[in-house]
């Protein structure tokens, strides 16, 4: 068990390595990841109940899937950080012949990851059938996934909500990172996504709410209260605000940073405002 | 020549869902999910003897390709089910990334392809399925040509790791290969020996092609038949083998000529041996209302239209 700085100093060297990774091929996606990371950060050191090493059934553990797998920077700084691989290989990130393509892959086998992301909405399916299976299996371990708010335009993620509700699958946790932003802009101006806790309760799912999403004692209050939630019959959403960008002035409160990396001058000033703590890779 | 007998008309659906039955005994691991359509899958047996192992999704067929990818994580081995249409173009994307490039063992079982599925019209008579699914890759694409060849071909890909597309479909037609066969995944089957033209057919349409070679035989003509039930991997070898001694080819599907089977065939002739090839095939087009029978003479892909384009590519030797 960690304590929460142990938590916060780890949280600001995944924000250093985000800024690093996407800074050095100009290119991916920060905002969302920066977003992200606090929740990230408590999921593979406290929430989830994870084996040592890697197998892709994942039987006898905790698993996690990630549907929005453009904030891709995160996701491998948390499982690089978490001992999943080398941490020396987040120098890698987007180059020819890496692991660690643009989008989370199963294609190059890089452990931790079990399913290929990024063409969205198609997550919560994915979740859901590793779910059964894991009671088919009599495999008391949860399910754990985290959608993008704009991805709940995709149609696909409400057949999915509505099966699991109707087919009682209730050893998931899928979590929805409601930050507001998409590419184009604010939710509210792409497209209104209206009340997200109403859609999910009317489908018949246990909302949680984390108002401070950014905030990793908030996240393991809620995460906990989540968990309490599950094994009643109905799967359990949490809904987790966040800031797009969290940790970097410049980056936060704006979609302008969804997929766009800093340059040599925004870099240093992102790492100055995140010392290093454990080290950069 | 060497003869077959139809032991009876049946449907392809119909061995589908008897080797998920048998599945169903002899292998835990299988779970079967369906997209509102238990009936024209021929899914009722499974889904009553093993209720904890089959998913009644909806009309859903996105999350079903999703929900069969993720079932595979804990060592499931899922069969979908439900119309070619849906189990391909309305889903290539969920196939493609969760299933395909994820490197999923899924099993995307596709009834009622082609035009034969009859009355229903062009919405749900895909002919564009093979080519979409022969397309990704590592994906494995069956296309067998009985009753008996899709009841093994269906228990034979559970013991193959890895995607595989199996289409099958709606009309009974003729059942003529052995109760009790072996499907190799990859194996071409050497039907009918033959000297002027080999005639490669995959589908039903591997009947068509042996009313053909009699009327063929009849006229003199000495045909070859090879029944090709996988697209992909494609047996060259036997394709390769075939036209070294006959100099000509026809090949026979029920799918559009772009895309299809024919195709994968001019790859490897071009590439290797090349020999005139005609195809018998839709000429790019969707298909239409009527009996199974009305479409396959209108659009081609009967018995004649081999005997045909077997003429055309004799005359091209």
């Amino acid at each position: 068990m960690s304590n929460t700085q142990q938590l916060e100093d780890l949280t600001t060297q995944v924000r250093r390595d985000i800024l690093r990774m996407v800074h050095k091929v100009n290119s991916g996606h920060p905002g969302g990841s920066l977003g992200c990371a606090e929740f990230f950060v408590a999921l593979y050191q406290e929430i989830m109940d994870r084996k040592d090493g890697f197998d892709m059934d994942g039987i006898g553990e905790d698993l996690f899937f990630l549907s929005n797998g453009h904030i891709s920077p995160v996701y491998y700084s948390v499982l690089a950080r978490s001992g999943y691989f080398p941490v020396t290989e987040l120098n890698t990130f987007r180059l020819i012949n890496s692991r660690l393509q643009g989008h989370p892959t199963t294609h190059e086998d890089l452990p931790g990851i079990r399913i290929a992301s990024g063409s969205l909405g198609q997550g919560m399916s994915v979740a859901l059938g590793a779910a059964q299976a894991k009671k088919l299996n009599n495999d008391k371990h949860l399910i754990y996934s985290l959608h993008g708010d704009g991805e709940l335009q995709e149609g696909q993620n409400w057949e999915a909500i509505m099966y699991a509700a109707g087919n009682n699958v209730d050893n998931i946790i899928a979590t929805i990172d409601l930050n507001g932003q998409q590419i184009d802009g604010s939710t509210d101006t792409v497209l209104p996504l209206g009340s997200v806790k109403g859609k999910f309760e009317a489908f018949g799912w246990t909302v949680v709410e984390i108002e401070e999403g950014n905030n990793i004692d908030a996240i393991l209050k809620g995460m906990a209260e989540a968990k309490s939630r599950t094994r009643q019959g109905k799967p359990v959403c949490v809904l987790l605000k966040t800031v797009m960008g969290n940790g970097v002035d410049f980056m936060m409160h704006t979609h302008a940073w969804h997929g766009k990396a800093p340059n040599d001058e925004q870099l240093a000033i992102g790492l100055k405002q995140n010392p290093e703590t454990l080290g950069d890779y | 020549m060497k003869t077959y007998t139809n032991t009876g008309n049946k449907d392809t659906r119909s061995g589908f869902g008897a080797g998920l039955t048998e599945l169903g005994k002899t292998n835990e691991n299988v779970v079967a999910l369906c997209a509102d359509l238990i009936g024209s899958l021929k899914m009722d047996d499974f889904k009553k003897n093993h209720p904890e192992r089959f998913f009644q999704v909806g009309i859903a067929e996105a999350n079903m390709i999703g929900l069969a990818a993720g079932l595979t994580i804990g060592g499931k081995i899922p069969f979908t089910g439900t119309f070619a249409n849906f189990s391909t173009g309305r889903v290539y994307d969920q196939i493609r990334q969760s299933v395909a490039y994820s490197g999923k063992n899924v099993k995307i079982c596709a009834s009622h392809a082609g035009l034969t599925l009859g009355e229903d019209g062009a919405t749900h008579q895909i002919l564009e399925d093979i080519g979409l699914m022969k397309m990704l890759p590592g994906m494995t694409v069956i296309n067998p040509c009985d009753y008996n060849q899709t009841k093994a071909a269906t228990i034979a890909i559970a013991e193959h790791e890895g995607p595989v597309y199996l289409r099958f479909g709606r009309p009974s037609v003729a059942n003529f290969t052995p109760a009790d066969q072996k499907f190799e995944i990859g194996k071409a089957l050497h039907l009918v020996d033959g000297t002027d033209v080999t005639i490669v057919a995959t589908g039903h349409l591997v009947w068509e092609a042996l009313e053909a070679a009699k009327t063929l035989n009849d006229k003199g003509i000495s045909a070859e038949v090879i029944n090709i039930h996988t697209i992909k991997p494609l047996d060259h070898a036997a394709i390769l083998k075939s036209v070294a001694k006959t100099g000509c080819i026809v090949t026979a599907e029920e799918h559009n000529h772009l895309g299809g089977l024919g195709e994968s065939v001019s790859r490897v002739l071009t590439t290797n041996n090349p020999v005139p090839q005609e195809f018998v095939a839709t000429n790019d087009t969707f298909g239409e209302s009527g009996t199974p029978a009305q479409l396959m003479e209108k659009y081609g892909l009967n018995a004649e239209a081999i005997v045909k384009a077997t003429e055309t590519v004799l005359n091209r030797k």
